[in-house]
């Protein structure tokens, strides 16, 4: 009898990953892995069409399930303290402004513990770009109510309903500024990976929020009992629109998730802004500047 | 050329930084460490150096521990408050051998206490501020001069052996204005990092070479892909939960401080020489300490003085030599007694007994008011 020979490709995405640290840490069903794969598909094509070199990316998470995504790419990097993602990433780009860095992390560790440093960022339109995974929970410690999660909904820290109202996060900064917000949910991996595509090079601040599926610590005990369900139920409720004002950007568990590019926008970053002050020698060479040229070519 | 400069102990810790190669200082705004980020924000752009007002104290560090993976010599100032706001970091710092200076303008504590008073409160909380078991270095300066070669020091001491340092400043050295010499920027040598010798692929960012425990390190955007792992990593900065590795890495980051230790020591007697009596003091308080001792000299009183300049790791050894022949041994310092335990325990290991003079104040003593705290503690000098 002959043997069938077992061919093994490279996967085209493996270069940017610790393929060796695989398989992930994340339950089946949970929307991360639609994520970072969205991310890196957006990152590859880009490094395959010479826009961004991938050398001066630098990824840095926070703590909670999504911050363990730093350690499966294949990149310059860092897992940071809880909610201290966007501090650290600031100081990558103070100390070498030719590195373009990227916060990707949950809703718990931007928009709650590290809330305070999200809003700077947009605010000085730092030149960032945050990718925040929305669970609608704090999932690795086990289900606790987080600053996204809907009002009434059983978390393990309101065992009788949620009677909190939540962060809208894409809405709440797009009032802020920064240069690109946009919400997507991992239903839309295509469109994701399209509007990473834009944020990425692109100077100033860039907000991606994605709403994602944790069906495992957050829809199983709402009443979803498989993933599917969970994932179902999100479905009918995101709606892609092109939203003309801030409240016309929903965010209700019951009725609508709004979904869309909330602003898109050019203006100076951060490190312009101190360019124009300061002249510094590296002013020339912002790869989010370069960068964004080679997208306009 | 060195020139002699009349500068506050602030301006003169932003000099050294700046002779020493500062490429990024983060800040926030407190007391007595403020004027210090001021004139920075005025000098180091001129030395192409980037400064940034944080929001608080907790983005200030870790935005300096983002700069030095990046490659550049970075550094903030702050005092109790804020350092208490930065005690995680300090431990995320020595989890992944981050470079970083932090000075500590000491204040008078606990929590706002007296912001314009001066203290030495934050002694075991600069040892112990993160949870888990790490290592730190720390320096006290008890003169502008001294202020200044002691960050010098600490960049130094931070690259050399991948650790967070401290260097231990108060209120009045903050703010006293003394003759400094100060260098310009290239006129100060300052340990360059190990680089990687081996390619991207190969190179493990967290392997430390034999001698000296330290790892070579790799900055972003070289190539590496190195990640800055805040969980328990092991020599590729993969996360493990493997008793082995925990335990290497743990006691290495002790350990490779201890390697170092005889660079890092220092440490000044003062009479000891013909002295029963030895007291021991830090930072500006050893500056009354000292006149008191010249004080009681003159009336024919047998008394010396021991000032460690580094306070973590303390010279032990330097210590115990100068109490050898002390019959008494008193230690000064403005809180309740916190090197005190430490004094306590090398001397105790060596059967002498230790008094503690506390100086619960947030002025700086005069010699003759000191005299009043050692008698309202009881000691009997003389």
């Amino acid at each position: 009898m002959s043997r069938q020979k077992l061919v093994v490709r490279e996967h085209p995405l493996d270069k940017l990953l610790r393929t060796e640290r695989l398989p992930h840490i994340w339950c089946p069903g949970c929307g991360l892995g639609t994520l970072l794969g969205s991310f890196l598909r957006a990152v590859n094509d880009l490094v395959a069409r010479s826009i961004v070199d991938e050398k001066q990316l630098v990824v840095v998470t926070g703590i909670g399930c999504t911050g363990r995504l730093s350690a499966y790419v294949k990149l310059d990097g860092a897992h940071t303290p809880h909610g201290r993602a966007i501090p650290y990433a600031i100081g990558v780009k103070l100390g070498n402004p030719r590195l373009v860095p990227v916060v990707i992390s949950g809703d718990g560790d931007l928009a709650s513990i590290g809330g305070n440093h999200l809003i700077h960022a947009a605010r000085r339109n730092m030149d960032l770009l945050v990718i925040m995974a929305n669970n609608l929970n704090y999932a690795l410690t086990g289900g606790q109510l987080g600053p996204t999660t809907p009002p009434g909904t059983y978390t393990t820290t309101t065992p009788r309903g949620n009677p909190e109202r939540p962060f809208d996060v894409a809405r709440m900064i797009a009032s802020i500024g920064g240069n690109y917000v946009a919400r997507w949910s991992i239903h839309y991996p295509v469109q994701l990976e399209e509007s990473i595509k834009k944020a990425l090079p692109r100077r100033g601040f860039r907000f991606i929020e994605v709403v994602s599926t944790c069906p495992e610590i957050f829809g199983r005990h709402v009443g979803y009992r498989t993933p599917p369900e969970l994932y179902d139920r999100l479905k009918k409720v995101v709606k892609i629109k092109k939203p003309r004002a801030l409240d016309e950007i929903i965010y209700d568990w019951e009725k609508e998730i709004t979904l869309g590019v909330f602003r898109d926008q050019d203006e100076p970053g951060y490190m312009e802004s101190i360019c124009h002050i300061y002249g510094y020698e590296w002013c020339r060479e912002l790869p989010e500047v370069k960068w964004a040229r080679r997208v306009a070519k | 050329m060195p020139r002699t400069e009349f500068l506050t102990g602030n301006q003169a810790m932003a000099e050294a930084a700046i002779a020493a190669g500062l490429k990024v200082f983060v800040g926030y705004p407190i007391t007595p460490a403020s004027d210090l980020f001021e004139y920075l924000s005025d000098k180091l752009p001129r030395h192409g150096g980037i400064v940034f007002q944080a929001e608080d104290e907790i983005a200030a560090i870790n935005a300096i521990i983002g700069a030095v993976y990046s490659g550049a010599k970075a550094m903030t100032a702050t005092s109790g408050p804020g350092f208490s706001l930065m005690a995680e970091s300090i431990g995320f710092a020595a989890m992944v051998e981050a470079p970083i200076v932090i000075i500590n303008n000491m204040r008078s504590g606990p929590s706002t206490g007296i912001a314009t008073g001066t203290g030495q409160g934050d002694i075991m909380q600069t040892r112990w501020s993160s949870h888990g078991h790490y290592g730190v270095v720390a320096f006290a300066p008890w003169s502008v001069q001294e202020a200044y070669d002691m960050v010098i020091k600490a960049f130094d001491t931070a690259w050399r052996i991948r650790v967070p340092v401290v260097v231990l400043g108060d209120a009045v050295i903050a703010h006293t204005r003394e003759p400094v010499e100060i260098h310009e920027p290239g006129e100060v040598k300052v340990y360059e990092r190990k680089k990687p010798r081996e390619p991207p692929g190969r190179f493990k960012p967290f392997k430390p070479d034999e001698d000296d425990l330290v790892p070579p390190m790799a900055f972003y955007g070289e190539g590496y892909a190195v990640l800055a792992e805040s969980l328990s990593h092991d020599e590729r900065g993969y996360y493990s939960t493997r008793q082995e590795v925990y335990e290497s890495l743990v006691k290495r980051l002790v350990e490779k401080i201890e390697r170092s230790r005889d660079r890092i020591i220092s440490s000044k007697t003062y009479y000891t020489s013909d002295s029963n009596i030895l007291l021991v003091a830090f930072g500006t308080l050893a500056r009354s300490a000292l006149a008191l001792v010249r004080i009681l000299r003159k009336s024919g009183v047998k008394i010396g003085m021991w000032r460690p300049q580094s306070i973590w790791p303390l010279d032990e050894r330097g210590l115990v030599e100068a109490a050898e022949d002390a019959e008494k041994i008193v230690v000064m310092e403005m809180n309740l007694g916190q090197l005190y335990l430490e004094v306590s325990r090398i001397l105790g290991e060596k059967g002498k007994k230790v008094e503690l003079v506390p100086v619960v104040s947030p002025q700086l003593p005069s010699p003759e008011e000191l005299l009043s705290y050692i008698y309202r503690a009881g000691v009997k000098i003389g």
